[in-house]
């Protein structure tokens, strides 16, 4: 199959890329977070921005084209992958997009993220879409496999026709501050990407505080990474949003400096339709419109499309919906 | 709007909340409301007036117009059900625990006539009035159980006269209600004009709750029913909150009465950011100042005070986030500020807005649109006022924010202290050293670091100068609705008459001086008066002193500031060698005292000797006076720091002349305040001789100052004293209404006897913690935490 990557396929395409900086540490030092007023801002979304009927609805289908529909465990099979594709490419029963007025939209999640060795699955089950495959990398979840394999393993899956990467930092350089050497390797990475977009994960439910979470999605940015995201999923402690409003407040401040949009993923532990309308009011309040495409904003989720496809049900018929009449991803 | 088109536009449309259960009642009760009396609901014997949706101008309801014969009614009710209900606290206790479940169970209802009423978001209503109602009930029920063992010797007021603002209908009317009714006292309770619907909603629960006839009485009408409730003689104690204008004529108007006050009144808050503050966080924490309730709150962060390395950073991020403030309907559930209560307040903001630009503000307004009808006003901020201008000391009362600059935390005190007001303070930074250093030194009973505008019924809430005094919430809050038992037993001053001079006592003439600043002082006016025993023996003179040596003191005292500063181990030290070095002079005591008062030597000498015990009293209590951490249920340590009041004028009692003194002393200057002392008038020799214990003590100069003279005439240009921060009196029931008259123009706190004599060897009546409490005013802080 061909490998080679058309940037115009992509729903990401036109979006200009994060050339990166140099390491700013003086920026990087000065960053505060503040948990209590952090913590309580971000209990504001949900009660400050209540989104309802056709508004949910169309929330709801933004919030499929903002997910990279994820399978990354061990007993993943080519078969299972194709499923999930297939779901990618159609999320909602076209009888519920129909009575949603959507049946002209080309309604399709924003990605499918698997594992290294299901790439050539699928990117064959997504043939003839604009759906990019997305691999997790550089020895995930933890990032602790031989430094130049992890470089590899890039390459490889760029190779393999992944057209995200989602690379996993290493957590210790920035529990021992050392942010020079979580920059060099973040640099390196995306170098390894070429034009793979790069996504960095921080897993920061392994940083221990918040102000390291600021400092590290600083670094990242700097690094030249297009997108930052919270976890591998794997953590105890997953996408939280007073880690989104600390990572997109830095996003935010890097918007501001250098000009240049990157975007957020949260993943892990979004499983509620209500949930992501929060997330989407998040990101509407502190990053503005541009920050609602896929482009520039992903769930990483596997169970919340079931979630929405019910409550899109619901809306159309007024009936709660029930798992099973939805096709399984 | 199709859904394929909000997919492209990704508004957020409208969520409205429901007003129909609310209209129903309405409905039920055919949109006429009336007086609340002895379990009841009354006609009024005035007519009704309407009640309006400042969101849309419609007429809600008719609300009855209190009168004099009404209020009469109420208050009598009152106080025939006040004997019964102050009997069992654990009665009271389930009664308030069924108004706390009640309001729970009715809170839809109650949040969406609260905003039908009042304009304010629902999502305010809903998440913040009254979810802080139950909990003021809940909070409150608790303290009416644990009132027998936590309050020994103190009973209920009474009658409670209670006159609320619109800006938080029943959250301030819960914060008044709870801790009057905990405490044993029943209410007569005057809504705001344009807000009282919540109040007649509340007034059903209450007999839903089984609340006894009479112990909530709830008169609606305007200003006039206010003050027909507060000028009361049934009523034994006022509790205001509103403006400082009607709070000043309420001190005045009540002057004298013997009744209780506490007035929580207006403010200009600073709102401080420093260089090292999570600006991002700060920011939100404006929006939760100076944007919460449409900014018509009293406490309000309404003056921002930025560093000025990260002003221009900082204005930046909030012009961007006031575009982002959603300005509409208050039943909309995705909207951030509703509807100004009135027109006549959406008047004044617009009027005080246009005086803040022609006086050189740069006005920043978001560009959204309003909502063509209703009352509604933009998220404002006008940036580079200076001090001097209107809007940075006068209050809007509305979503206007000012902001300035300053260099060094020194200068952000000094600004944000530079203001009749002293409600509230707002401090962002992430240093805990300098969060704990500038806490202590702004003029305010609250201060929030690194958060705005938190509440709780554990901790208390209320303000030092033109904001007023007392405290609500806390176990600080319940001394505002109970007194020390024994008041009821105390009889009136005696009046002390002594003879003309008939001889001239033997021994050199000393003649005393004022004591002010650590030195003695001639008086201003260059005349004396004599001082007589009983049998007409001149035993010398004393200053007549004047306003002048009145003003001198009170500067004195003011530069004595260190004091303050002192610890108490440090204080409690000179206290104790004040004992040590009048215990040597015991016997020259004495003497004086018999020669002055005619006591007998056994009397003089026990008056000596429980004045040394006094100063062991409160040399022990300067350091043991401790604040509290009060159990929020927020992230939040909630320090309820004791401070010193400051400069207090001590007008001391005539009889015991020694001991009456030292016992308003010793409390004030163990809290690390200063004062000024006018002592006995007709034996002041005593507190002269004093002098030389004190500088014998290593009692800093100016912390002590005495001027002796014409009492109630010195009582005066102390209470009138824009510098002085309050005034203990002990003399005649006139002179006891006059300082409370006189200290309306500054709002300082009064303490004082109406004209009854306390025993002062009684150790319940001359000592203890009423005289702290005093001494002291409670500021909370709040420090929310989290790494």
């Amino acid at each position: 199959m061909n490998t080679s990557i058309n940037p115009h396929d992509l729903p990401v395409a036109g979006h200009p890329r994060n050339p990166g900086l140099p390491l700013d540490l003086e920026w990087v030092m000065d960053a505060r977070a503040n948990r209590s007023a952090i913590e309580r801002r971000a209990a504001t979304y949900g009660a400050r921005r209540s989104v309802k009927k056709d508004h949910q609805a169309a929330w709801l289908i933004k919030a499929i084209s903002c997910m990279d529909l994820t399978t990354l465990s061990g007993d993943d099979t080519e078969q299972r992958v194709k499923r999930l594709c297939a779901k990618a490419r159609n999320p909602v029963r076209p009888d519920i997009l129909h009575a949603l007025g959507l049946g002209d939209r080309r309604i399709t999640t924003g990605a499918v993220c698997v594992y290294h060795e299901m790439i050539p699955a699928a990117r064959r089950a997504l043939e003839g879409t604009n759906i990019p495959v997305a691999a997790v990398s550089t020895g995930f979840p933890a990032g602790l496999s031989p430094y130049r394999l992890r470089v590899q393993e890039i390459r490889e899956s760029v190779a393999a026709g992944a057209q995200e990467i989602d690379i996993v930092i290493s957590r210790r350089h920035v529990l021992s501050g050392n942010w020079q050497a979580l920059y060099d390797e973040v640099r390196e990475f995306t170098e390894a990407c070429g034009d793979a977009h790069i996504k960095a994960i921080l897993a920061t439910g392994e940083l221990g505080t918040l102000r390291n979470v600021a400092r590290a999605s600083l670094v990242c940015m700097m690094a030249g990474v297009d997108f930052i995201k919270t976890s591998t999923g794997k953590e105890s402690v997953n996408a939280t949003l007073p880690v989104s409003l600390t990572m997109v407040r830095a996003i935010r401040e890097y918007r501001e400096r250098t000009g240049i949009s990157v975007g957020y993923k949260p993943a892990g532990g979004i499983s509620k339709a209500k949930d992501s309308l929060v997330y989407l009011s998040l990101m509407k309040e502190e990053l503005g419109r541009p920050w609602l495409e896929p482009n520039l904003f992903r769930f990483g989720a596997s169970s919340l499309l079931g979630d929405i496809e019910r409550q899109l049900e619901h809306h159309v018929t007024g009936r709660y919906s029930a798992n099973f009449r939805h096709p399984i991803g | 709007m199709t859904i394929s088109e909000i997919l492209d536009s990704m508004e957020y449309g409208i969520a409205p909340e429901s007003n129909s259960e609310a209209m129903a009642w309405l409905e039920r009760n055919d949109h006429r409301f009336n007086l609340f009396i002895d379990g009841a609901f009354c006609t009024p014997n005035g007519g009704y007036f309407d009640t309006l949706n400042p969101a849309d101008g419609v007429v809600l309801a008719q609300i009855a117009q209190a009168n004099d014969a009404d209020v009469d009614k109420a208050v009598t009710a009152a106080r025939k059900a006040q004997g019964p209900w102050a009997k069992d606290g654990a009665k009271r206790a389930r009664v308030l625990y069924a108004l706390a479940r009640l309001v729970q169970k009715h809170s839809r209802l109650l949040a969406v006539v609260e905003t039908l009423d009042n304009g304010k978001p629902i999502r305010e209503s809903r998440d913040v009035d009254i979810p802080l109602v139950a909990r003021h009930f809940y909070h409150h029920a608790g303290w009416a159980q644990l009132m027998d063992s936590e309050m020994a010797g103190y009973v209920p007021v009474g009658v409670a006269g209670q006159v609320i603002p619109w800006n938080f209908p029943l959250l301030m009317l819960a914060w008044k209600v709870a801790p009057a009714l905990a405490m044993g006292n029943t209410v007569v309770l005057k809504p705001a004009e344009t807000t009282s619907l919540s109040a007649l909603l509340f007034a059903e629960l209450c007999v839903e709750a089984g609340v006894p006839k009479g112990v909530v009485n709830i008169v609606t009408g305007d200003g006039t029913t206010g003050g027909l409730v507060t000028e009361h003689d049934g009523v034994d104690k006022v509790a205001f909150t509103g403006s400082t204008a009607v709070g000043r004529l309420i001190r005045e108007r009540t002057a004298g009465s013997g009744k209780k006050l506490t007035l929580e009144l207006g403010g200009k808050s600073a709102f401080m950011v420093f260089d090292d503050a999570d600006l991002d966080s700060a920011v939100e924490g404006v929006v939760d100042a100076i944007w919460f309730n449409q900014g018509e709150v009293c406490c309000a962060g309404s003056r921002l005070l930025l560093q000025e390395p990260i002003a221009d950073k900082f204005i930046a991020k909030l012009r961007a986030r006031m575009d982002t403030l959603r300005v509409g309907d208050p039943m909309d559930k995705s909207i951030d500020i509703g509807a100004v209560a009135s027109e006549v307040q959406l008047q004044r903001i617009r009027d005080m807005v246009a005086v803040g630009v022609a006086e050189g503000g740069e006005l920043i307004q978001s560009d959204q649109v309003l909502p063509n009808h209703g009352c509604f006003f933009p998220p404002t901020l006008l940036c580079n006022v200076e001090s001097s201008a209107t809007l940075a000391q006068e209050e809007v009362f509305g979503p206007v924010l000012v902001s300035m600059t300053f260099r060094t935390p020194a200068e952000a005190v000094a600004l944000a202290n530079n203001t009749r007001y002293g409600l509230a303070a707002t401090l962002w930074t992430e240093n805990v050293n300098l969060a704990l250093d500038i806490a202590p030194q702004v003029k305010a009973g609250v201060v929030w670091v690194n958060c705005s505008n938190q509440f709780d019924a554990a901790a208390g809430f209320g303000g030092v100068r033109e904001s007023g005094f007392g405290r609500e919430g806390g176990r600080e809050g319940l001394f505002e609705y109970v007194k020390p038992a024994f008041t009821a037993k105390l009889k009136p001053v005696k009046r002390i008459s002594l003879p003309e001079v008939k001889t001239r006592a033997e021994g050199l003439d000393r003649t005393p001086k004022n004591y002010i600043g650590g030195k003695q002082a001639r008086p201003d006016s260059g005349y004396s008066a004599p001082v007589v025993s009983p049998k007409g023996v001149l035993l010398g003179h004393v200053g007549k002193g004047s306003r002048k040596d009145i003003r001198n003191a009170v500067e004195a005292a003011t530069a004595a500031k260190g004091w303050a500063g002192m610890n108490g181990h440090g204080r409690a030290q000179v206290i104790y060698f004040i004992a040590e070095n009048l215990t040597a002079r015991a016997d020259e005591f004495a003497r004086r005292i018999t020669d002055m008062t005619g006591a007998s030597a056994k009397e003089a000498a026990q008056e000596v000797e429980a004045t040394i015990d006094r100063l062991f009293t409160y040399g022990a209590w300067a350091d043991k006076y401790d604040g509290a951490v009060h159990s929020v249920p927020q992230r939040s340590v909630a320090i309820a720091m004791q401070e010193p009041v400051g400069v207090i004028g001590l007008i001391c009692p005539d009889e015991m002349p020694l001991l009456g003194l030292v016992s308003l002393m010793a409390p004030a200057i163990a809290m690390g305040n200063r004062v000024v002392m006018v002592p006995s008038g007709p034996h002041p020799l005593a507190a002269m001789d004093l002098y030389q214990v004190f500088n014998t003590s290593d009692l800093p100069a100016g912390v002590v100052n005495i001027v002796t003279g014409a009492k109630d005439e010195l009582a005066k240009v102390l209470a009138d004293h824009y510098g002085v921060d309050s005034v203990w009196y002990h003399g005649s029931a006139e002179g006891a209404a006059m300082v409370e008259a006189a200290s309306a123009a500054s709002l300082k706190r009064t303490w004082v006897n109406d004209g009854k004599a306390r025993d002062w060897l009684d150790r319940t009546q001359g000592e203890g913690r009423e005289y702290l409490r005093h001494a002291t005013n409670v500021k909370n802080i709040w420090v929310p935490y989290g790494a």
